[in-house]
C-alpha cells in the first residue's frame, strides 16, 4: 500500500497549452496498491489534467516523442524513464520541443 | 566502444543498421559526468553521453562558439539581425550572443547585433488582447538586451515593396576582403582607438526601439490589414500551403528590415532537430533541388543579405536543457492551426515521423543533418544571372513546358481570373507553383462551382469533375454550408480526408 504522494508537476515549451495554460501544478496522488512510478503518474495526469488532445501529450504509454521529462532537473533517462518511482516532494517537469498540434 | 547496456560510442553507432535504443540508467545509482568524472549527471547528450551542469554549458558554449568561427562568414564589427521567433531555438541562440558578447576583450564576438520580433498573432488565432501581452513580455526581454530591436508584424509583409522579390546586389563581382585580414584589421583599428584615448566599446545599455516601416512605438496594425492578412492565409486550402506562404512572408519582412536598417547577415534559431525535420519536408515539396540553401549553415539566395543558422548543430534536446537550466526566457506562441484536427502538413507529418523514429533510433536525427552537411551549392547556383523562381529566389528548375503534370493547368484555365494566374505559374520554381496554385480565390475566381468543381489539390491536376477524384486522392467534396450566401461570397469547397493523400 503506497502512501499518497505530492508532486510539483510543472509544464513547459508550449505543453502548457493543453492545460489550460497553467504551468505549475500541485498534485498529490491518492494511495495505491502498487507503488507511484512515471507510467502510472502519466495515465493519472491523462485522467485528471489534460483537457483536450491527449494524443498531443501521450502516445501509447509514454509521452509523445519530441515531449521532455525532467525528474528533479535531471534528464529521465537517467533516473528510469517509466520505471522511475515517485518519491514524496519530487517535481516532474515535461517540456514540449515540438511545433504544436 | 559499445558495451551491452550502453552505447557509449557518441558519435553514433558504427553498424548501419543503428543501434536501438538501450536504458542508461535507473536512478538508484547516481551517474558521474562523463567530462569531468565528478559532478552530478543530470542531462544525456547523443547517446550515453551524461554531462553534469557546468560541463554541459562549456560544451553548450563551445559549440556556439566554433560554429562561428570554423565557418567564418560573420566579419568583425558586421551588423547581423537575429530573428527572434520567441521560441526555444531563438531565445538560446540571443543567449549565446549576448554571453559571448560580454566577454573578456581576446575572445569577445565582434559582431553588432539587432534583433526582430515578428507578431504573428493574427494568422495563430490569437486575439488582440493576447498580442498585446506577447507583444509587451517580448519588448521587456528585448529591453534588458541592451541590442537594438525592431518589433514588426506579419501584417507589415503586405505592404513591402515588389523590390524584395529581386536579388539584391552583392557577393560576385570582386572579392571582398579575406577573413583573416578582415579580422587583423579590425584588432588594429581597436588598438588605435584605444591608445587615442576614444575607448569606444559596442553600444550596450541603450536599448532603441525602431519600426521596420518607420513608427516608433509598439501598436498592433489596422484592423483591416489584419483581415486581409487573414483572407490571404485563408485562401490557402492546406495547412501545408499555409505554412509555407508563413514562412515566406516572415523571411520577406525579415530581409526587407534587414536591408533598410543596413544589416547585412541575418542570424535564424534553427536547431539540428528543426533543420533536419526541414530537409525531408522540402523533399516532399518539390523542394530537392534546393535543400542545401535552405538548410545549410550560410544561404546566399537574396545576394546582399546572408542568411545564417548557427544553431543548427544542435539538437532540440539540448537547446530545452540548456533553457531550463540557465533561465533563458521564451515567449511561446501557439502555432498555425488547422481547420480541423485531422488535417495535418507535410512539416508535421515530417516532425511525428522523424522524432517517433528518434526514440528507438537515436541516430536517425544527427544521420539524416549529417547527409544534408554532404550537400552544397551545384555550381551553376552561383551565377546570378541564371532565372530565379519569384517566390523563393531559388534557381528555376523546370525546363520549359513540357512537364506533363503541369501541361493541362496551363493551357486549359480559361476561367475568369485565371489568366492573370497563368502569367505567374512560369515564374515560379515547382514547389512555389503547388503553393500558389491552391490560392484561387484570392484571384476572384473560383475553381468552379457544383458540378464542375475538380480536385485542386492534386498535383497530377486531374480534372474530374465528381465529388471523388481517384484514384491518387480520396477527398470527399463537400459543397459545405456556404453556398453563394453573403455578399457574392466564392462558395468554400470543404475537404475531408486523410492527410495521406495529397497535401
Amino acid at each position: 500500500m503506497a502512501a499518497p504522494v505530492s508532486l510539483q508537476v510543472e509544464f513547459g515549451g508550449g505543453a502548457e497549452l493543453l492545460f489550460d495554460g497553467v504551468k505549475k501544478h500541485q498534485v498529490t496522488l491518492p494511495s495505491q496498491p502498487e507503488p507511484w512510478d512515471i507510467r502510472n503518474l502519466l495515465k493519472w495526469i491523462k485522467q485528471n489534467l489534460l483537457k483536450e488532445k491527449p494524443e498531443l501529450f501521450m502516445q501509447g504509454e509514454s509521452v509523445r516523442p519530441g515531449i521532455l521529462v525532467l525528474i528533479n532537473d535531471a534528464d529521465w533517462e537517467l533516473m528510469g524513464e517509466l520505471d522511475y518511482k515517485l518519491q514524496d516532494q519530487d517535481n516532474v517537469l515535461f517540456i514540449s520541443t515540438l511545433h504544436g498540434g | 566502444m559499445c558495451d551491452g547496456a550502453e552505447c557509449g560510442d557518441g558519435s553514433g553507432c558504427g553498424d548501419g543498421t543503428g543501434r536501438r535504443r538501450q536504458r542508461v540508467g535507473n536512478g538508484t545509482k547516481p551517474r558521474p559526468c562523463v567530462k569531468c568524472g565528478q559532478g552530478r549527471a543530470v542531462v544525456v547528450i547523443r547517446i550515453g553521453d551524461a554531462f553534469c551542469r557546468a560541463c554541459f554549458h562549456e560544451y553548450f558554449v563551445h559549440k556556439f562558439r566554433a560554429m562561428l568561427g570554423k565557418n567564418r562568414v560573420i566579419f568583425p564589427g558586421e551588423k547581423v539581425l537575429l530573428a527572434l521567433s520567441g521560441g526555444m531555438g531563438s531565445s538560446a541562440m540571443l543567449r549565446q550572443v549576448q554571453e559571448g558578447l560580454s566577454r573578456e576583450a581576446a575572445k569577445r564576438l565582434r559582431f553588432v547585433p539587432g534583433v526582430i520580433y515578428i507578431d504573428e498573432g493574427a494568422v495563430c488565432g490569437q486575439s488582440l488582447e493576447q498580442r498585446e501581452q506577447t507583444l509587451s513580455r517580448i519588448e521587456a526581454l528585448l529591453q534588458e538586451t541592451g541590442f537594438p530591436y525592431y518589433l514588426a508584424s506579419l501584417e507589415q509583409a503586405l505592404e513591402l515593396p515588389g523590390s524584395i522579390l529581386r536579388r539584391g546586389p552583392g557577393g560576385g563581382s570582386e572579392p571582398g576582403p579575406s577573413y583573416k585580414s578582415a579580422v587583423d584589421g579590425f584588432i588594429q583599428q581597436r588598438r588605435q582607438e584605444e591608445a587615442g584615448g576614444d575607448g569606444g566599446s559596442l553600444a550596450a545599455g541603450l536599448s532603441t526601439q525602431h519600426g521596420p516601416i518607420g513608427d516608433s512605438h509598439t501598436c498592433l496594425p489596422a484592423a483591416a490589414r489584419t483581415e486581409e492578412l487573414l483572407r490571404l492565409f485563408d485562401s490557402a486550402e492546406t495547412l501545408t500551403a499555409k505554412e509555407e506562404l508563413l514562412q515566406m512572408l516572415r523571411s520577406h519582412l525579415v530581409l526587407h528590415t534587414a536591408r533598410t536598417q543596413g544589416y547585412t547577415k541575418v542570424m535564424t534559431g534553427e536547431s539540428c532537430t528543426r533543420v533536419a525535420v526541414k530537409l525531408l519536408t522540402n523533399l516532399a515539396l518539390g523542394r530537392g533541388a534546393f535543400l542545401a540553401m535552405d538548410t545549410g549553415f550560410v544561404d546566399s539566395r537574396h545576394g546582399d543579405v546572408i542568411v545564417v543558422r548557427p544553431m543548427r548543430d544542435y539538437m532540440a534536446k539540448e537547446i530545452a536543457f540548456y533553457n531550463h537550466f540557465f533561465g533563458v526566457p521564451t515567449v511561446i506562441t501557439p502555432p498555425l492551426q488547422a481547420k480541423r484536427r485531422e488535417k495535418t502538413s507535410i512539416h508535421r507529418l515530417m516532425e511525428n515521423f522523424l522524432l517517433g523514429l528518434q526514440v528507438d533510433f537515436p541516430s536517425t536525427i544527427s544521420t539524416v543533418y549529417r547527409t544534408g552537411e554532404k550537400l552544397s551549392l551545384a555550381p551553376a547556383e552561383a551565377n546570378s544571372e541564371q532565372q530565379r523562381c519569384l517566390l523563393c529566389l531559388c534557381a528555376l528548375d523546370i525546363a520549359g513546358e513540357e512537364e506533363l503534370a503541369l501541361e493541362p493547368t496551363l493551357v486549359k484555365d480559361t476561367e475568369n481570373g485565371a489568366e492573370s494566374r497563368a502569367a505567374f505559374i512560369p515564374l515560379l520554381c515547382y514547389s512555389c507553383r503547388l503553393t500558389f496554385k491552391e490560392m484561387v480565390r484570392i484571384w476572384g475566381g473560383s475553381p468552379g462551382t457544383g458540378a464542375r468543381a475538380r480536385c485542386p489539390q492534386c498535383p497530377l491536376s486531374c480534372r474530374v469533375p465528381q465529388p471523388r477524384c481517384q484514384p491518387t486522392c480520396a477527398l470527399k467534396l463537400s459543397a459545405g454550408a456556404a453556398g453563394r450566401g453573403q455578399a457574392g461570397e466564392v462558395p468554400s469547397l470543404r475537404y475531408e480526408g486523410s492527410a495521406a493523400s495529397c497535401r
